[in-house]
C-alpha cells in the first residue's frame, strides 16, 4: 500500500532498503495496538463519574472510546510505515488527522486531542528518523549531519537574533500588555530551565524538586520585605544565597545516593518545603500566603502614579506621562537581564574546571573520583548555584505578583521546568529557549491547550526519551578545542 | 638496594567479602621506574587488590603505603579521590572507563582538574576573570598535546571519545591517567581485547613511560606476552594468596607457580616460557 | 493505653495498604534496578477503576455484595495490571539500553502523563463512594466514652493483604515465574542465554506489581470511599519509602516497611500533628537512605568497579 514516492524516499532514508512487513503482519500490530488501548480507554473515555447538584453518576461516552481506538490504530498503522522507511504517506495522514483534529467541529474536545497529538507524533517521529538516517549516512569522521553543522554553524547567528528580538519587543507594534507579560512569563521559565540545567544537564543529577528553591527565593523576598522592609535590589542577592544555602543543606545529606534515590527524595524535599510553607502559619500566613509584596523601583524610582510625598516617580522623572506599561516593561527587561545572567554564567562555567568536573561526573562518577575529583563537592556546587538561580528567579515571581502562596509551588511545576529542560534537550541552552516558548508560551496564547498541557509534556516526555534519549536539541559542542588552544598561544 | 622506602609498600593486606577471602595477607613492594605485574588465574583477587589500592573498597586489614614526594600516604585511610589526587596514584579500568560524550582533549582537560582548579581559584576567581587560569589552561593543553602524540590521537582530539575505537579508548585511557602527573599508574589489564600490533605499541608506551616518567606502574595482566616481556617485577596472585614474587625469569621457573596457573602438567612450563 | 490500642490497629490497616503498594516498587526494582515511578499512579487508577465498577454493578443492582465486591476486585486487577504492562511496554522498554537518566524521566513523564489522564477524563473533584462494608467490633470502652473499634472493614483489609502475601510468596518461591524473576535480578544476559524469556518475565513483574497496587486502590475505595486523581502522588512516596525501608529488592521488606510507615503515620498524626505526617515519611525516607540505604531486610550491594 505505500507506494506513493517511493522513489524519493529511498534518497532520504539510505538504509531503508530491509524487507518490507506484509500488509497483514502491519494491520495485526496496529489491531493489537487498538485492542490494547480499547481495553485501557474503556474505563476511563468510556464512563466517568461526574457530579450534579450533589448527586454521583456514571456519563457513558462509549462512541468516544470507538473513535479513539480506531485513531490509534490508524496512527499505529502510520508509525510502522515511518519505521518501515515511507515518509510520504504517514506525514500526509498525520496532517490529515492533526489538521482535523484541529479545526473540524467535533463534539468532544477528547477526540480531537486525541486526533491532533496522533497526527503530531506520526509527524515528529518521521521527523526523527530523517536526521537519524542523516546521521547514519554521513560518512567520515566530521561532526554528525549536515543538519547538525548547519545547526552548528546557525546557532550564534539565531542566538544573537533571538536577543535583539527579546530586546526590541517591547518597542514593537504587536509588543502589547498581554504579549509582554506572557514574554515575561516564558522568560521566567526560561531562566528556571537554564537553572535547572546546570543541574541536571551538565551535572546529570536528576532534581525533581527544584520548585522548592523558587520558593525559598520567592518566600526570602516576600518576608525580608514585609518584616524588614528591605528593598528588591537588597533582596534579590539575598534570596540567591539562600536559595543557594539550602540546596547545600537539602544536598548534603543526599548527594552520595544513586541517581534514581536522588530524583526520589529531592522530590520529597520539594514537597517538605511546601507542606511547611502551608502550615507553619505565625511565619508564612499559611494558605493565605503572603500578598502585598512591594514591587521593584528603578533605581530608587517607584512605578506609581503618585508617588509618597517627597519622593519623585518613574514618569515624573523622565517627564513621561503615567503608564502602566511601564512597569511591565521594566519587569520584563529585569527577567530578560536575570535570564541572560543565567546564560551567561552557565556558558562561561562549562569552560572552566568545575564545569568540566560537573560533565565529566554526569558521564562517569567512578571515573571521576579515579582522577581525583571529589564528587561530594563537586556535585554540590552543581546544586547550590543551580538552586541560587530558582532563588533569583523566585524572588523575581514574588515582586512580579505582588504576592505568594504555597500553591505556586507545587510538585507540577518542578515537573514544567524539568520537562522544559529535558525536551529541549539536556545541557542546550537554545533547546531550553525552544521548549519554554512552545511549552508555556503557545499555551498561554491558546487556551484551549492549557488543560491538555501537563498530558503532553507526560507524553512528550516519553517520546523524546525512547525516540532520543538525549533530549531534543542534545547537540553537544566540546569546550575546548586543540586548535582553537593552540592558536590562541602562537 | 637503597634503604629509602619504596614507591608503594602492601603490607598484610587482607580483604573480606563477608564470609569470602578474596585477599588473604598479601605483602609486595612496588618501586619507582619499574614495571609491577600482578598476575594470577581468574578470580585470584588481582582486581580486588587494585580496589583497595585506589580506594575503592576499604581492604578489611592491612597498610598501604605510598611514597610521593618524600610525604608517606596511608591509602587505607584516605578516600577514593583522595588516594588519586593526593598521593598520586591513577589508574585505568578493566571495562574502559572514559567520558565518552566529551571530547578526547576535554578527557585528558578534566584529568588535569585539581590543578586547574587551583589556578582559577576554584574556578571562582577565574569566572570574572582573575588569575592566572589562562595560562595553566595553556600548560594543561600542552600537557594534553605532549600525550596525545605518545598515543597517537592527536588528529582525533577535538572528537567525541565515545566514537574512538576500542584499542584508541584504552590508549586514551592511559594518556587521561598520565595526564594527572602520578606517581604510581595502574593499569587493569591494559592489553585485554588489543590485537597483537596493538599490544605491540602498548608494550612500547609502557616502556617509554618507564624510561622517561620516573614513576611506578603496576599492571594486572592475562597476556604473558606483556607480562614477561616488559615486567621487571611479576607477583603472583592464587586464590588471594601471593605464591610466588620476583623477576620474570625466577617467577617462570617456580614450581609453585606453574601448578597455580596450569595444573600439573609438563608442558605448563614451556606454555609460560613459550609466551 | 485504649487510644494507642486504636492508633495501632488504624496504623496496620494503613499500613498493609502501604505494603502492597510497596511490593510493586520492591519487585521492579529487583529486576530493572530502578524505580517505577509511574507505580503510584497505577495504584490511583487501581482505585478509579474499582470505583467506576462498583458504580457500574450499583446501577446493574442485584446480587450479593461480596460477590459483587469480588467480581470488581477482580476487574479492576485485570484492567490495572493492563495498565502496568502498556507502561513497561511504552516506557521502559525501548529504554533499556539507554543511560538510566533517560529511563527515570520517561517513567516521570508517564507518571505525569497518566495523572493528568484521568484529571482529564474523570474531572479534578474528589469522587466518594457510600460505605458499603459497614459495621464493627467493639474491642474496648474506656470510662470517658472512647472505644477502641476494629471495623469489619479493617478486618477486610488485613485479612486480604495477608492472604495475598501469603499467595504471592508462594508464587515467587515455587513456580518457574518465580524462578525466572530471580535469574534476571542476578544476571539478565545469562538468563535469556539460559532460555528465560526476559522480556516476558519484566513484563509479568509490572503486571503483577499493578494488579497487588490495584488491590490497594480497591480496598482504599472500600475503606476511605474518597478518592481523586492527586492520590498516587503521596501514597506513591509513602510505599516507596516503605519499600526503601523494608530494604528495597526484598519482598518482605516490603510490607514490613509498609507496616512500620503505616504505624508511624498513625502514631504520628495520633500524638504530634497532623499537619506534618506527610513530611514524617519523607523524613524517615532520607534518614533511611543516609543511614542504612540497605533499609532493615536488604542485602547490601557491592559497587561493581
Amino acid at each position: 500500500m505505500p507506494s506513493t514516492g517511493n522513489g524519493t524516499q529511498a534518497s532520504i532514508l539510505p538504509d531503508s532498503g530491509h524487507r518490507r512487513l506484509p500488509p497483514g503482519a502491519i494491520f495485526k500490530e496496529a489491531g493489537l495496538t487498538a485492542v490494547v488501548s480499547l481495553a485501557l480507554l474503556v474505563p476511563f473515555v468510556g464512563f466517568k463519574i461526574a457530579n450534579r447538584g450533589g448527586e454521583q453518576f456514571l456519563e457513558t461516552r462509549l462512541p468516544e472510546v470507538l473513535i479513539a481506538a480506531g485513531l490509534i490504530f490508524l496512527g499505529r498503522i502510520f508509525l510502522i510505515l515511518v519505521r518501515e522507511g515511507s515518509l510520504a504517506l504517514p506525514v500526509a495522514g498525520g496532517a490529515v488527522i492533526s489538521a482535523i483534529g484541529l479545526f473540524a467541529p467535533i463534539p468532544s474536545a477528547f477526540i480531537q486531542a486525541v486526533a491532533f497529538t496522533a497526527g503530531l507524533v506520526i509527524i515528529v517521529r518521521a521527523a526523527f528518523m530523517v536526521f537519524a538516517a542523516r546521521r547514519r549516512s554521513s560518512t567520515g569522521r566530521e561532526f554528525g549531519s549536515g543538519f547538525a553543522d548547519g545547526y552548528r554553524k546557525a546557532l550564534p547567528w539565531l542566538a544573537s537574533a533571538l536577543i535583539v528580538f527579546a530586546v526590541i519587543l517591547p518597542l514593537m507594534p504587536f509588543g502589547e500588555r498581554r504579549t509582554i507579560d506572557i514574554a515575561i512569563l516564558v522568560l521566567t521559565y526560561i531562566m528556571l530551565g537554564w537553572g535547572l540545567n546546570i543541574v541536571v544537564g551538565l551535572a546529570g543529577l536528576l532534581d525533581l524538586g527544584y520548585v522548592a528553591f523558587y520558593a525559598v527565593g520567592a518566600y526570602s523576598y516576600a518576608l525580608l520585605a514585609s518584616y524588614f522592609d528591605f528593598s528588591f535590589w537588597v533582596c534579590l542577592p539575598l534570596a540567591g544565597l539562600f536559595a543557594g544555602f539550602f540546596g547545600i543543606i537539602l544536598g548534603f545529606p543526599v548527594l552520595r545516593l544513586r541517581g534514581d534515590y536522588l530524583a526520589i527524595v529531592t522530590l520529597g524535599f520539594g514537597e517538605m518545603i511546601r507542606v511547611i510553607l502551608l502550615n507553619w502559619v505565625s511565619l508564612t500566613k499559611g494558605p493565605d500566603g503572603v500578598s502585598g509584596i512591594p514591587r521593584p523601583s528603578f533605581f530608587g524610582l517607584e512605578f506609581k502614579r503618585y508617588p509618597a510625598e517627597g519622593t519623585e516617580s518613574f514618569h515624573q522623572f523622565f517627564g513621561l506621562d503615567y503608564s502602566s506599561l511601564h512597569r511591565v516593561v521594566f519587569l520584563y527587561y529585569l527577567i530578560l537581564i536575570l535570564a541572560l545572567i543565567t546564560n551567561f554564567f552557565t556558558r562561561r562555567i562549562r569552560t572552566l574546571p568545575i564545569g568540566r568536573a560537573w560533565e565529566a561526573l554526569r558521564e562517569d562518577e567512578i571515573a571521576c573520583r579515579s582522577l581525583g575529583i571529589n564528587p561530594r563537592n563537586t556535585k554540590l556546587s552543581a546544586f547550590a548555584i543551580g538552586a541560587m538561580f530558582g532563588g533569583f528567579a523566585g524572588a523575581f515571581f514574588a515582586t512580579r505578583q505582588g504576592f505568594v502562596s504555597p500553591e505556586s509551588f507545587t510538585f507540577l511545576e518542578s515537573a514544567i521546568i524539568l520537562a522544559i529542560v529535558v525536551l529541549g534537550g539536556m545541557g542546550s541552552q537554545m533547546g531550553v529557549v525552544i521548549a519554554a516558548v512552545v511549552l508555556i508560551g503557545l499555551p498561554e496564547y491558546i487556551r484551549d491547550l492549557q488543560e491538555y498541557r501537563m498530558l503532553a509534556f507526560g507524553a512528550g516526555m516519553v517520546l523524546i526519551m525512547s525516540w532520543r534519549p538525549r533530549g531534543l536539541l542534545s547537540q553537544r559542542d566540546p569546550t575546548i578545542s586543540l586548535a582553537r588552544a593552540e592558536g590562541k598561544t602562537s | 638496594m637503597t634503604d629509602a622506602p619504596p614507591l608503594l609498600r602492601v603490607e598484610h593486606l587482607s580483604m573480606h567479602f563477608g564470609g569470602l577471602v578474596a585477599i588473604d595477607d598479601l605483602s609486595f613492594d612496588a618501586a619507582r621506574g619499574e614495571i609491577t605485574a600482578i598476575i594470577g588465574p581468574n578470580g585470584a583477587g588481582k582486581t580486588t587488590v587494585f580496589n583497595c589500592l585506589t580506594g575503592f573498597y576499604k581492604p578489611t586489614v592491612g597498610r598501604l603505603t605510598m611514597q610521593r614526594d618524600d610525604t608517606p600516604w596511608q591509602l587505607e585511610q584516605l578516600e577514593d579521590y583522595r588516594i588519586a589526587r593526593d598521593a598520586g596514584v591513577a589508574r585505568t579500568f578493566q571495562n574502559i572507563r572514559i567520558f565518552p560524550q566529551m571530547s578526547v582533549l576535554e578527557n585528558l582537560i578534566v584529568a588535569q582538574h585539581h590543578v586547574l582548579m587551583k589556578a582559577s581559584g576554584y574556578s571562582a576567581l577565574a569566572l570574572i576573570g582573575i588569575g592566572g587560569y589562562r595560562k595553566a589552561e595553556r600548560e594543561a593543553v600542552a600537557l594534553a598535546r605532549y600525550w596525545l602524540e605518545r598515543v597517537n590521537l592527536v588528529e582525533r582530539a577535538d572528537e567525541d571519545a565515545g566514537s574512538l575505537s576500542y584499542g584508541a579508548q584504552r590508549r586514551l585511557e592511559i594518556a587521561r591517567a598520565m595526564c594527572m602527573r602520578p606517581a604510581l599508574l595502574c593499569l587493569d589489564e591494559p592489553a585485554a581485547g588489543l590485537n597483537p600490533r596493538e599490544t605491540g605499541e602498548l608494550n612500547d608506551l609502557l616502556g617509554f613511560i618507564r624510561a622517561e616518567h620516573d614513576i611506578g606502574l603496576l599492571l594486572i595482566e592475562h597476556d604473558m606476552g606483556v607480562v614477561m616481556g616488559i615486567s621487571d617485577k611479576v607477583v603472583v596472585l592464587d586464590y588471594g594468596r601471593k605464591i610466588a614474587d620476583g623477576t620474570p625469569e625466577q617467577v617462570r621457573n617456580d614450581p609453585a607457580v606453574i601448578r597455580a596457573y596450569l595444573g600439573e602438567e609438563d608442558d605448563a612450563l614451556e606454555f609460560v616460557g613459550g609466551a | 493505653m485504649e487510644y494507642f490500642l486504636q492508633q495501632l490497629i488504624n496504623g496496620l490497616t494503613l499500613g498493609a495498604i502501604y505494603g502492597l503498594i510497596a511490593i510493586g516498587y520492591t519487585m521492579v526494582y529487583g529486576i530493572i534496578g530502578m524505580i517505577n515511578f509511574a507505580h503510584g499512579e497505577i495504584y490511583m487508577i487501581g482505585a478509579f477503576i474499582s470505583l467506576i465498577s462498583i458504580m457500574l454493578l450499583e446501577s446493574l443492582a442485584g446480587g450479593s455484595v461480596i460477590v459483587a465486591l469480588f467480581v470488581v476486585l477482580i476487574v479492576a486487577m485485570i484492567l490495572t495490571s493492563l495498565y502496568g504492562w502498556a507502561l513497561e511496554r511504552i516506557a521502559y522498554r525501548p529504554l533499556r539500553s539507554s543511560p538510566r537518566l533517560a529511563a527515570l524521566i520517561s517513567a516521570i513523564g508517564m507518571s505525569i502523563a497518566l495523572g493528568n489522564y484521568i484529571q482529564l477524563t474523570q474531572g479534578a473533584r474528589n469522587k466518594t463512594l457510600q460505605p458499603i462494608v459497614q459495621g464493627n467490633l467493639e474491642l474496648m470502652k474506656r470510662d470517658d466514652g472512647f472505644t477502641v473499634v476494629l471495623s469489619y472493614m479493617q478486618i477486610g483489609i488485613i485479612v486480604t493483604t495477608i492472604v495475598l502475601m501469603a499467595a504471592f510468596s508462594l508464587m515467587i518461591a515455587k513456580t518457574s515465574l518465580g524462578r525466572a524473576q530471580r535469574a534476571c535480578e542476578q544476571d539478565r544476559t545469562m538468563a535469556s542465554l539460559l532460555g528465560v524469556n526476559v522480556d516476558r518475565t519484566i513484563s509479568l513483574t509490572f503486571v503483577m506489581g499493578a494488579a497487588l497496587a490495584a488491590v490497594a486502590g480497591f480496598l482504599v475505595v472500600l475503606y476511605y470511599g474518597v478518592i481523586d486523581f492527586y492520590i498516587g502522588f503521596l501514597a506513591g512516596i509513602k510505599a516507596f519509602t516503605a519499600a526503601v525501608l523494608g530494604g528495597i529488592g526484598s519482598i518482605p521488606g516490603a510490607m514490613l516497611g509498609g507496616l512500620l510507615i503505616g504505624l508511624i503515620e498513625a502514631f504520628w498524626s495520633g500524638y504530634f500533628s497532623i499537619e506534618y505526617k506527610d513530611v514524617a515519611a519523607f523524613a524517615i525516607l532520607v534518614l533511611v537512605l543516609i543511614f542504612r540505604p540497605t533499609g532493615l531486610l536488604g542485602r547490601p550491594e557491592v559497587e561493581k568497579v
